[in-house]
């Protein structure tokens, strides 16, 4: 197995502040995450920062870590499961450079997990904080555009729009054909949005251990999942909830539980499968 | 095994250095400096800092040089550096009256108090490339005439409003100047803050939609009540002092723009205005800005809103390019967890349609 610990550690970048940010704005960030916290699944609009990276690469999540880490964390970076690829690789190395902080790949050692589309397979236990990023915080955007109304329909619980959206997906399919980003219900009050992880990651946000931080950047919106709240993806009685399957099984580590990821590895198309979460195939190799 | 998509440490440590490589070119080539971008390719500068949201035109030439001339690059790179800096207070609002103005035009008014003053403008020039800039050689300095900064320029708008003509600017009343970057944007929006996302805004989108305003998209009926570039002195009060102190001075574009307005059941027909400021030399993003800040102002004076231009959400939500390019841009990271999902779930559609047909193929064959 590869040691864990990455070996990039840069020294603090003395114009910046620890964790880049300003002390008052992670005041005011955490102060929206207790808000987020004490509402599960509402979105809290804040203060949002322009950051060193891009929107839409991570900024709420970038922000939300920055404002919670410390010195005693230990940071574990992912994005669609992995700890190498380039986004994941350019965050980790962010927060090491301005914020010191010992960084890992695995799952159980680490204090923060910041991810982009998945949850760690391991399953989290008490005291892990993961961290999504959140490209459009809004559950019902792509059914209705506008901020005012779906702020009012949030306030109602008016979520009928929703329901009929994921009827006409049945009607048309024959299933619900929502893959990933699958609208969620959280403490039987709001609907919220799990960020675009896949359906299959949805179960293990169901009352987790964890505490579930979502920050959206450039939409300037916390919301969050504190440790053993009910989390239930929406569904029908007739058309139950369920998640994606795999005839196949990992080609490194022959799990056929995680999520799979697809490879095209020669120019006839020939396919294989490996697990997306990168930490977990290695541990069981 | 296939890891294109996994790339790692090294190969964001060599992109870093190819970038950086390109940025610099051939290195027979003279090195820019700094000063020759603020001096030469001035007018990027001024948008730069406009949409960067920092007068700092040595900031904004450093940006523009590390991004390659990249202009949306570089306004990510200033307002990244920006928003690390404190924030000591807010200046006195800038009283462009007392503006030293090296250009000031009206097209309401053949002539105006204080004189149409036209001033350096791409406006009347014949769009022909002059190939004696492909040759380096010095040219003689332009004459000027001498600014004269001890009067102060009347608004032609000022002038409009003595006569209930045009309606009064907004009076601020609430006093405290809300921080778009930093506190989030909620809509429904006051004007002021409109008007802070329209100045931040893409010159391009606001463009568009100002032309658009032009073409029967919510039409107006917009006339330039004036323009005016120069020096205008900043003013700040510390809180020891208790009085105003000048800071500095900072070159601005303002554009008063005059629409028709029908009138309602309260008003009687008068003028109304929109408003665009910018920094720097920026006519084209000043005017944008007065036309689109007209249009949005469709629903206070009770004009049907059916036109892009004069819809607030969706002006407001995407009129900055910084969170724009980067979320157009984010396609770019790997998205294959979301996009097996979809396979998985194409795939089996697929199949259950494949099933059907064979079914009904066979019950159509045992007929």
């Amino acid at each position: 197995m590869p040691d864990a610990t990455i070996q990039d550690t840069p020294s603090q970048d003395a114009a910046y502040n620890y964790g880049y940010l300003d002390e008052q704005t992670k005041r005011m960030i955490r102060r929206a995450i207790l808000k987020a916290v004490a509402v599960p699944g509402y979105q809290v609009p804040f203060g949002g920062r322009e950051m060193p990276l891009p929107y839409g690469w991570g900024t709420g999540g970038i922000q939300v870590t920055a404002a919670i880490i410390g010195r005693e964390d230990t940071l574990k970076v992912i994005d669609q499961g992995a700890d190498d690829t380039t986004n994941a690789v350019s965050i980790r190395r962010f927060f090491a450079r301005v914020a010191q902080v010992a960084t890992t790949t695995h799952t159980k050692e680490a204090t923060i997990i910041q991810t982009r589309h998945r949850v760690p397979e391991t399953p989290l236990t008490d005291g892990q904080i993961l961290v999504f990023q959140v490209p459009i915080p809004e559950p019902l955007r792509m059914l209705e555009p506008r901020e005012t109304e779906t702020r009012t329909l949030h306030a109602l619980s008016e979520y009928g729009v929703m329901q009929v959206s994921l009827y006409e997906s049945i009607a048309r399919h024959g299933r619900i054909a929502k893959t990933y980003n699958y609208p969620v219900m959280v403490n039987g009050r709001y609907i919220m949005s799990p960020s675009p992880i896949p359906k299959f990651d949805n179960p293990k946000l169901d009352r987790s251990p964890a505490l579930q931080l979502y920050g959206a950047g450039r939409e300037k919106r916390i919301y969050a999942v504190p440790p053993h709240t009910p989390v239930n993806s929406l569904d029908f009685d007739d058309h139950p909830f369920e998640v994606e399957t795999w005839t196949e099984s990992c080609e490194l580590c022959g799990s056929t539980e995680s999520f799979l990821d697809e490879m095209i590895v020669d120019d006839t198309g020939k396919r294989l499968f490996v697990c997306s979460d990168t930490d977990y195939c290695e541990s069981r190799r | 095994m296939y890891v294109a998509v996994k790339g790692g440490e090294t190969a964001i440590a060599h992109s870093l250095d190819l970038v950086a490589d390109k940025r610099r070119g051939d290195r027979d080539v003279a090195e820019l400096s700094l000063d020759q971008i603020d001096q030469q390719l001035g007018l990027a500068v001024d948008r730069v800092m406009t949409e960067g949201s920092c007068y700092d035109r040595s900031l904004a030439a450093l940006a523009i040089k590390q991004a390659r001339g990249d202009l949306i690059e570089a306004i990510f790179l200033l307002r990244a550096y920006r928003t690390t800096l404190p924030r000591f207070g807010a200046s006195e609002p800038l009283d462009t009256t007392r503006m030293v103005a090296e250009r000031r035009i009206s097209s309401t008014f053949k002539d105006v108090p204080g004189g149409q003053v036209l001033g350096p403008t791409y406006d009347y020039t014949h769009r022909l490339l002059d190939f004696s800039l492909a040759a380096s050689g010095e040219r003689p300095e332009a004459p000027t005439a001498p600014a004269d900064a001890t009067h102060a320029l009347p608004r032609v708008g000022d002038i409009l409003q003595r006569d209930g003509l045009l309606e009064p600017p907004p009076s601020n009343d609430d006093g405290e100047a809300r921080d778009l970057t930093r506190d989030p944007l909620v809509l429904p929006a006051s004007r002021p803050l409109r008007l802070q996302n329209l100045a931040r805004g893409d010159e391009g989108f606001l463009l568009a939609l100002g032309y658009s305003t032009q073409r029967g998209y919510g039409n107006n009926h917009p006339f330039v009540g004036e323009i005016r570039y120069g020096h205008v002195p900043v003013s700040f009060v510390p809180e020891e002092l208790g009085f105003a102190i000048e800071i500095g001075e900072i070159e601005v574009t303002e554009c008063d723009m005059v629409n028709q307005f029908a009138g309602s059941h309260d008003v009687p027909p008068q003028f109304t205005r929109g408003y665009g400021l910018a920094f720097g030399h920026a006519e084209r993003k000043a005017m944008a800005m007065a036309l689109v800040d007209r249009a949005l102002r469709a629903d206070e004076l009770g004009e049907a809103v059916t036109s892009p231009a004069q819809d607030e959400e969706f002006v407001l939500a995407h009129s900055d390019n910084v969170e724009g390019s980067g979320f157009v841009q984010h396609l770019k990271l790997p998205h294959y967890v979301d996009f097996q999902s979809e396979l998985v779930v194409v795939r089996m559609l697929r199949a259950e349609v494949e099933k059907r047909r064979e079914q009904a193929a066979l019950a159509q064959a045992a007929e």
